[in-house]
């Protein structure tokens, strides 16, 4: 297609992505640079755009103003373990609605898309029951257990993602012998590699980041996640603001370099497999 | 004669078994755990909605009267239902005008488009909590950098966080920010529609708005269709924003449906109450869906169709 350019117009579209750049990415900076300022110098006005002295050590202040190491721990157990859950749960089930045909399939993958839509509100006060019945309070299995049972859009998406393999592959390991299971094992998920990557990502950026979950599932303080211990802190130390954007950039990173190391993946299939399937 | 005959019948019939019980196998861990997490929950709420369900102590079956007194007889009840349907009337169109303006902005050919696009992205992928202490230091009223930026165009300070009129108005600038998974989708939307019908309208002297109205809009409806209900139920469960940053309140005007029913259940420990409220939320999410499909034959064309008429 021949573009036609116009400098007015090529101004225009130059600016608008450096403007809409710099308000999505400045908040990212704002609370680096709040979180490496000396404390008089945050109620300065006009603010500064860079400390006057960078207090690089704020970050050892903060994580030892609270037991955010325990919270570490605990945020790491639940996003890997769920993490491992959701990948093999998700594409066995995946895999067995992609390659075969059994009475109530059609049925079943209804449900399966119907569930997406289920709200979380309605789910979280049974579920909290649920797990108080099972002594489950204020431990890390309801954060990883369900993990292991796979989720509908992740189902959805790796079955989209087998359908495109041929079938002539499995048809040849079976007449070498393989059965089901070595067929999706040693088969299917080498192959699935790229949205196992996806999946992965968003499994564990939902484990990481959740809050609502470990809020409603865990009382005590030596059972908290990162997010739930962050929150914890700003209602009880609103003002020590250094400290709370210094957890804030700590509580970001993983996420941050998950995105940057996955990025091709993640930008790549949901644009392929958004909607359009 | 009898014995030859039902041997390998027997044989086919087990091997059929076998291979008739391995696709449940497959599906069986999601049709567990769809039992035991969503379905089993969703009935278990529905039958606790019954009740005078406390957390400790005797359930007591009521009938309709935890319905009957939320809809007659509760004043909380009925302004989070409006603060949440202003909210949704805000959030809704101010998110899809957005995104698609981003996406339209993204989809123009230039240099270094995956750069921009991941800058436009990566702030949907962090914490809400980490959301949260972002934005209530960068809103501050008194020191926020944003109120600076404000002053530095004349316009006087704003009490984001400490206004009731400016509170529900912040909460959806903040949603604004992590706009890009919607983004993403209208992306994908714009740049499967062809290149040529842009190329033959310019040609008949269609200029870029009425491209827009006559071409992109209709081919991209679908996708906003899509977007439209997934940004409408993400409307009625807001809840991290109005648990942490603004706590419901100034004087509750951002104390939204989800919260209030978060609260009936682990505050009040009311379980029975909050459970019929969220079967009524859940009610009223269904009621929207099934209108917007109802109405999307008005507004939705699918490619089939348009390709006959000639803007």
């Amino acid at each position: 297609m021949k573009e036609r350019r116009s400098i007015p117009g090529s101004v225009a579209k130059w600016g608008a992505l450096v403007a809409v750049t710099l308000m999505f990415l400045f908040p990212f900076y704002w609370t680096l640079v709040t979180a490496i300022k000396a404390k008089p110098e945050l109620l300065t006005w006009p603010p500064t755009w860079w400390p006057a002295d960078a207090q690089w050590d704020n970050f050892a202040a903060a994580w030892a103003a609270q037991p955010f190491g325990t919270y570490l721990k605990n945020s790491a157990i639940v996003t890997v373990l769920s993490t491992i859950g959701q990948l093999l749960s998700s594409s066995l089930v995946a895999f067995g609605f992609a390659r075969f045909d059994f009475p109530g399939r059609n049925f079943l993958f209804m449900v399966l898309l119907a569930a997406m839509m289920v709200p979380w509100d309605v789910t979280m006060i049974p579920l909290y029951m649920e797990f108080n019945w099972l002594g489950w309070i204020n431990t890390l299995k309801p954060l990883i257990v369900p993990a292991w049972f796979g989720a509908p859009f992740f189902i959805f998406l790796l079955r989209q993602f087998i359908m495109s393999i041929p079938r002539e592959l499995d048809e040849a390991a079976k007449m070498d012998g393989a059965s089901v299971f070595q067929i999706y094992w040693k088969i299917h998920l080498p192959l699935m590699l790229p949205a196992l990557v996806l999946v992965g990502t968003f499994q564990f950026l939902a484990a990481w980041n959740d809050y609502l979950g470990p809020l409603i599932f865990l009382n005590d303080e030596s059972m908290y996640t990162l997010t739930l211990g962050l929150a914890r802190f700003k209602t009880l130390h609103d003002t020590n603001l250094t400290a709370l954007a210094a957890m804030t950039i700590i509580l970001c990173l993983p996420p941050l370099v998950l995105f940057l190391t996955a990025q091709r993946y993640i930008m790549d299939s949901s644009l392929s497999s958004g909607i359009k399937g | 004669m009898k014995r030859p005959v039902a041997a390998p019948a027997r044989r086919f019939s087990s091997r059929f078994h076998a291979g008739a019980v391995a696709p449940y196998l497959f599906v069986a861990p999601w049709v567990i755990g769809f039992l035991a997490f969503t379905l089993g929950p969703l009935l278990f709420s529905l039958y606790i909605s019954f009740f005078d369900w406390p957390l400790v102590g005797e359930p007591q079956f009521i009938g309709l009267q935890n319905y009957t007194t939320i809809i007659t007889d509760d004043a909380d009840f009925v302004r989070s239902l409006k603060v949440t349907l202003t909210f949704a009337a805000m959030f809704v169109p101010a998110n899809l005008i957005v995104a698609l303006l981003l996406a339209m902005l993204l989809n123009q050919p230039m240099f270094a488009s995956g750069f921009f696009r991941a800058a436009f992205y990566v702030p949907s992928i962090i914490s809400g909590v980490a959301l949260v202490t972002i934005w209530s230091w960068l809103l501050s009223h008194e020191y926020g950098v944003i109120n600076y930026m404000l002053s530095l165009l004349g316009i006087g300070q704003i009490n984001w966080l400490g206004s009731p009129n400016w509170a529900p108005v912040s909460i959806v600038l903040v949603s604004l920010w992590s706009v890009g998974a919607t983004m993403l989708i209208f992306l994908a939307g714009l740049k499967s529609i062809s290149k040529e019908l842009y190329e033959a309208a310019s040609l008949s002297g269609v200029g870029k708005i009425g491209q827009f109205f006559l071409i992109t809009l209709p081919l991209l409806s679908p996708v906003l269709l899509f977007n439209l209900v997934t940004t409408v139920i993400a409307a009625f469960q807001q809840l991290t924003l109005a648990l942490l940053l603004t706590k419901g309140g100034p004087v509750k005007s951002t104390y939204m449906l989800a919260m209030y029913i978060y609260d009936n259940a682990f505050k009040y420990q009311d379980m029975g109450y909050a459970a019929a409220m969220s079967w009524l939320m859940l009610l009223l999410i269904i009621a929207l869906t099934v209108a917007i499909f109802k109405f999307s034959s008005m507004w939705v064309f699918y490619e089939t169709e348009v390709k006959g008429e000639k803007p």
